[in-house]
């Protein structure tokens, strides 16, 4: 019993990672038609800039000092989601914006070679060992569940996750930035027709998106360490993510990572295996059977 | 674009070429030892660069999972070699070419249901299940240390060379040297006889406009499935040759930035041309090594060279060259 209320709280926990990466990656699908595969790479920045945030400000080693400490550890986590953002405010109109006319298989190059860049920039920049924050972790405890214990900050992730969720959706459906995101979506010259700087929808769709990859980097990294190479192993389960629940749908993204979350975990206590194959071969029978995912449409 | 012309005969075209393949045969006379193993790496890549565009250039889709049948051609050769026990390098390719045959029409049956970017995603995500098996089942493939092939385990044309005992690593490059090359022409002359046949001619009408090339009565998802079966055999191949001379494989090969640096190897030569991608996979080998040799930052080097290709010379080093040439000829 215990262990499946922990089991179900990893799950979550994994979801709400995922959510917050796939729900950046779809966003930017569903308004720009780019399949960005750098971000993952993005996700990993997130981490990257956070712990180094941390670790600078307050030494490796702040654990057990105190509520301020902690506090101003969590505050400085959301600088990897700001920097992210940064990052992608700046390359939308210089590498991507002239190429949209060009068949999309140019913009899906670029999203790699900005994959290549920025993993050796990370390289350069924080060097090639894992950088942690792991500090936040250690001083917020644990609670009991029956025998066992649990983390406390997981629960702090799982919330960021609703939170985002729910952010994203009342920003998405009750704001006037909202309806315009989605008319931009929807019909891009009818949008532009109508006086809507297009242009500047794209910098914004795109910084967003960019911005919900970081917080998930942002947010996993007191969890687990930020390692080189964990953005293209990200990417993939964030595309698997957005297959399933189709690609440009928020909700889809819910679903699509809570499922991946509770197989990932299911797979590793009862198919260890075959468990990432498994949820490559939910993708494609997705596809196949519903090309637009569970919650595309069109 | 050469849609209307047939284009000249398979003997012509060998004739034109005839120079370019005597300069490859005399150069390890030329270069030393290590520029040998390289050009025979470039001309793998150039087969596998070849059957990748039969589908980005031709047929029109962009296939992001390639490293699948590239890493099956790799993955069977050194099976056969480790649990088999056979030493002949021709068994070892006909293994290799029939494991990919399969793997390329089941995972190829599938895909060509889609098109544009849920064709480019189905693929890579297929390919991903044979990266994860390779990567998990270890006591079977090895896991992340993979299969070790060393090259005294082959042997060349039915057992008349083998590489056993001293100066057996210079008799092994330029042997396999010319071994490759030979291969690399005949699946360059076979691809060029495909693109130039009517079913070739099909493949580019359905590029052009799938729906009309419907109502001229061409079946347009087989003859998508039936390029993305050669494609897939011509990239196994590729695999199957590299291993000797690799001596390992690696579930490397089959993560989808493996994918990506072939398509990466194409767009460089320009995959609007039937020499693009061979020139491009040489030329990306070329790049890559050099890159890595003189910079632990050799993605970023290679991740900006992509950059600037895609902005400025999205044709690639052939289509750059050819317009060059067209406009010397106007003056």
């Amino acid at each position: 019993m215990d262990t499946l209320v922990i089991q179900t709280l990893n799950s979550i926990f994994y979801a709400a990672v995922l959510f917050l990466i796939a729900a950046g990656l779809s966003l930017i699908y569903g308004v720009m038609r780019i399949v960005n595969l750098a971000h993952g790479t993005f996700y990993a920045l997130g981490a990257y800039v956070s712990a180094w945030a941390v670790g600078t400000v307050f030494g490796a080693s702040a654990s057990g000092s105190g509520n301020l400490v902690l506090a101003g550890q969590l505050l400085l986590l959301p600088l990897g989601a700001l920097a992210v953002a940064a990052v992608g405010a700046v390359i939308e109109p210089t590498l991507l914006r002239p190429l949209y006319r060009r068949p999309e298989e140019y913009v899906l190059l670029i999203t790699f070679g900005m994959l290549m860049i920025l993993e050796d920039a990370m390289k350069l920049l924080f060097g090639g060992t894992p950088l942690s924050a792991g500090s936040i972790m250690d001083s917020m405890g644990s609670f009991r569940i029956g025998g066992l214990l649990y983390p406390s900050y997981n629960l702090v992730v799982i919330g960021v996750g609703i939170m985002a969720a729910i952010g994203l959706w009342w920003f998405i459906y009750r704001t006037r930035f909202g309806i315009i995101l989605r008319a931009t979506s929807q019909d891009r010259r009818m949008a532009s027709a109508l006086g809507l700087n297009v242009g500047r929808v794209y910098v914004q769709a795109f910084a967003i998106g960019c911005f919900m990859a970081g917080l998930g980097g942002a947010v996993v990294v007191p969890a687990q360490a930020a390692v080189l190479g964990m953005g293209v192993d990200a990417l993939i389960l964030a595309f698997v993510v957005i297959v399933i629940g189709g690609l440009g749908s928020l909700e889809g993204a819910l679903v699509g990572a809570l499922i991946v979350g509770f197989v990932r975990t299911a797979g590793i206590q009862f198919f260890a295996e075959i468990e990432l194959a498994v949820l490559y071969l939910i993708a494609a029978a997705v596809l196949l059977v519903r090309p637009t995912g569970l919650f595309g449409r069109a | 674009m050469p849609a209307a012309r047939l284009g000249p005969s398979l003997p012509m075209v060998l004739a034109a070429a005839a120079p370019v393949i005597v300069a490859f045969a005399l150069l390890p006379r030329i270069v030393d030892l290590y520029q040998t193993e390289l050009l025979i790496y470039g001309l793998t890549f150039a087969i596998a660069a070849l059957g990748f565009n039969l589908l980005l250039g031709y047929t029109g889709l962009l296939s992001f999972g390639h490293s699948a049948y590239f890493g099956m051609g790799a993955y069977t050769v050194a099976f056969i070699v480790r649990d088999l026990h056979v030493q002949s390098m021709e068994l070892c390719i006909l293994g290799g070419l029939l494991s990919t045959l399969v793997l390329s029409a089941l995972f190829g049956y599938v895909c060509v249901r889609h098109t544009r970017i849920f064709f480019s995603i189905l693929a890579l995500a297929l390919s991903q299940v044979v990266w994860s098996l390779a990567y998990k089942f270890f006591w079977v493939t090895g896991g992340t240390d993979g299969i070790r092939v060393p090259r005294t385990g082959v042997t060349l044309l039915a057992g008349l060379i083998d590489f056993k005992g001293s100066g057996s690593y210079q008799k092994f490059v330029y042997s396999y040297y010319y071994y490759v090359l030979v291969l690399f022409v005949v699946a360059a002359a076979v691809m060029w006889v495909i693109v130039h046949s009517p079913f070739g001619k099909a493949l580019q009408a359905i590029r052009d406009n799938e729906t009309r090339a419907g109502f001229v009565g061409i079946r347009v998802r087989r003859y998508r499935w039936i390029a993305f079966v050669i494609s897939g055999c011509f990239t196994g191949l590729a695999g199957a040759l590299w291993v000797p001379l690799n001596g390992l494989t690696t579930p490397e090969i089959l993560y989808w930035p493996f994918s990506g640096e072939i398509v990466f190897m194409t767009v460089l030569g320009g995959f609007r041309t039937f020499t693009g991608p061979i020139v491009g996979a040489i030329a990306f080998n070329y790049l890559k090594v050099y890159a890595v040799a003189s910079s632990q930052y050799w993605q970023l080097v290679l991740g900006c060279v992509l950059v600037v290709l895609v902005m400025v010379l999205p044709t690639g080093i052939v289509g750059t060259l050819a317009r060059l040439a067209g406009k010397l000829r106007r003056r």
